[in-house]
């Protein structure tokens, strides 16, 4: 190793070093700013280290894959609306993943031992279903393709081939990595695979599967690491590999359900069940829920993805701040599954300038509940399900929920009584303290704040 | 010996990820996974070696292709990451 070598190898180390730093400094709101800038600052010193490696010898084709990618990123940054960083996120999941399998289909024109050759089958694995996995993902969360589970009779049979064939091509490739015939099965088995894994899974599981992938994304370039031997690839693609594992488990946790219950069985299949729920639905008028709301000292909303949906984010705010000042303290409620990805509702409410000491998670907000005059459940539903403590026999029995039925009054938005994403029923609304606004959430709240001003 | 070494390496880092993103809140959870996207986005680092060669082969070709996609990645993870953590605000600020 000569002397830029070993510069370029301590400019790895320094810009690992950041990257750790940079996500420890992520643990907290109020620094998580700065985090995010080091972390960026330690890809840049990665990238320039890279670039005065002696084995490059032309600029042209780095630069335009460089501006090309940049300009892309960064206008996909700029113009993203916050209710679509689901998708955002899906995309660029997907990306990274094709970028680990081209670098890994590339190196192997250097391949030497069979272990090199296994890692570049990895890679190219976990590339290509990460790639063609988020384009489903995505295309769900867009819905610009149905976003119901997608089963049929025989799955688990054709999935069982797939990976049969692939392990068949990565044995084959091992002994003949010549023959270009298996690296090409490889890339098209796991392209396939991809789909195939994501199909099946219902649009009310998506914080899951994107964590996942997320996680998958960070393995791929662990991976690629591997492949061309390089230690910055793999510490940085374990950290994000390790990201993604703890927010799927985090997800898979707050719907008390196992990782693999979320792969392979769609959520729409799970039977009906036949509960019978006692009591009558009392709607609530725009005025009523005004006189309510103007008595109360303590109100807690929860939104869900409905909020979203409706562009409810920035009258809700409003609201709060009226409520605020008629002497109410307020607070907003966030289960960790609400929305379509982890932490989506608390940017939601950012963007609106909710700030982030009045959201509380689940744990801090269910233990004061009794204490709440009026619960606002917003366009959520299942996760505020008190069948999931109360009915045995529901599909969601156990599933941590926040228990807006234990405050004196619950006021619930919806649009119409159509059941939720998963297609339950939810009790809450038959509850004694329940009442029912009915109507666009972004309308009935907007009907509130005119009560008030 | 190499490849025991690189394991290694992949052990520790992994043990120190979990370690790490344990401790972030689920308020930032989002910003979390929009940055982790970034940092997945240095394959960049070994996609720029394989763009680079001079040879005009299908590996420098899948390499630029590969700096593309991983700079979407970087430039596009980190943009979007600081914007919505711009957004986060104390109460009373």
């Amino acid at each position: 190793m000569g002397a830029t070598g070993l510069a370029i190898q301590l400019a790895y180390v320094i810009s690992a070093a950041l990257f750790i730093f940079g996500l420890k400094l992520l643990g907290s709101a109020a620094t998580a700013r700065k985090g995010n800038l080091l972390s960026a600052v330690g890809m840049l010193l990665a990238i320039v280290a890279a670039l005065l490696d002696q084995g490059i010898v032309e600029y042209q084709w780095i630069l335009l894959g460089f501006v090309l990618g940049g300009v892309i990123g960064a206008g996909a940054a700029r113009l993203v609306q916050m209710t679509a960083m689901p998708e955002m996120v899906a995309l660029f999941n997907g990306f990274g993943g094709m970028a680990s399998l081209l670098v890994g289909a590339a190196a192997l024109a250097t391949a030497g031992s069979t272990f090199v050759l296994i890692t570049i089958v990895l890679s190219i694995l976990i590339g290509g279903l990460t790639f063609t996995g988020s384009l489903v993902a995505y295309g769900k969360l867009s819905e610009t393709i149905g976003s119901g589970a997608v089963t049929f009779r025989g799955q688990q049979i054709v999935n069982s081939l797939i990976v049969l064939g692939i392990l068949a091509s990565a044995v084959m490739f091992c002994l003949q990595p010549e023959n270009s015939l298996w690296l090409y099965l490889i890339i098209g088995l796991s392209l396939l695979f991809g789909v195939m894994v994501v199909i099946p899974i219902g649009g009310a599981d998506m914080p899951v599967v994107i964590s996942l992938l997320n996680s998958y994304s960070g393995l791929a370039a662990c991976a690629a690491g591997f492949a061309i031997g390089n230690n910055i690839l793999i510490v940085a693609g374990a950290l994000v590999g390790a990201a993604g594992i703890i927010l799927t488990k985090i997800m898979c946790k707050a719907m008390n359900r196992s990782l693999s219950n979320v792969l392979f069985s769609g959520f729409g299949s799970v039977s009906t069940e036949q509960t019978v729920v006692e009591g009558e639905i009392k709607p609530i008028s725009v005025e009523d829920a005004f006189y309510v709301l103007e008595a109360a000292t303590n109100v807690v909303i929860v939104p869900g993805y409905g909020m979203a949906v409706a562009q409810a984010q920035h009258v809700v705010k409003e609201l709060a701040e009226l409520l605020e000042e008629n002497g109410c303290v307020v607070n907003f409620g966030i289960h960790p599954v609400a929305g379509r990805m982890p932490g989506h509702m608390n940017v939601l409410l950012a963007e609106a300038d909710v700030p982030y000491d009045q959201l509380l998670e689940m744990d801090e907000v269910n233990p004061r509940m009794e204490t709440v005059d009026v619960a606002i459940v917003i366009g959520a539903n299942d996760v505020v399900n008190p069948a999931a403590r109360e009915v045995e026999s529901s599909p969601i029995y156990g599933m941590p929920v926040i228990n807006v039925d234990k405050a004196r009054t619950v006021f619930v938005l919806k649009r119409s009584m159509a059941s939720g994403f998963a297609g339950i029923e939810n009790p809450l609304f038959y509850k004694e303290n329940t009442r029912m606004l009915f109507g666009d959430a972004k309308e009935s709240i907007g009907g509130l704040v005119r009560e008030f001003s | 010996m190499e490849a025991v070494f690189l394991t290694f390496i992949l052990m520790l880092a992994i043990f120190l990820g979990f370690e790490l993103i344990n401790k972030v809140p689920a308020t930032l959870h989002t910003p979390l996974m929009s940055g982790a996207n970034a940092i997945s986005g240095i394959t960049v680092v070994g996609a720029i070696g394989l763009a680079g060669t001079g040879q005009q082969d299908l590996s420098n070709w899948l390499g630029a292709a590969a700096v593309a996609l991983a700079s979407i990645n970087v430039v596009g993870g980190y943009m979007v990451t600081d914007r919505m953590l711009a957004m986060f605000k104390k109460r009373g600020k």
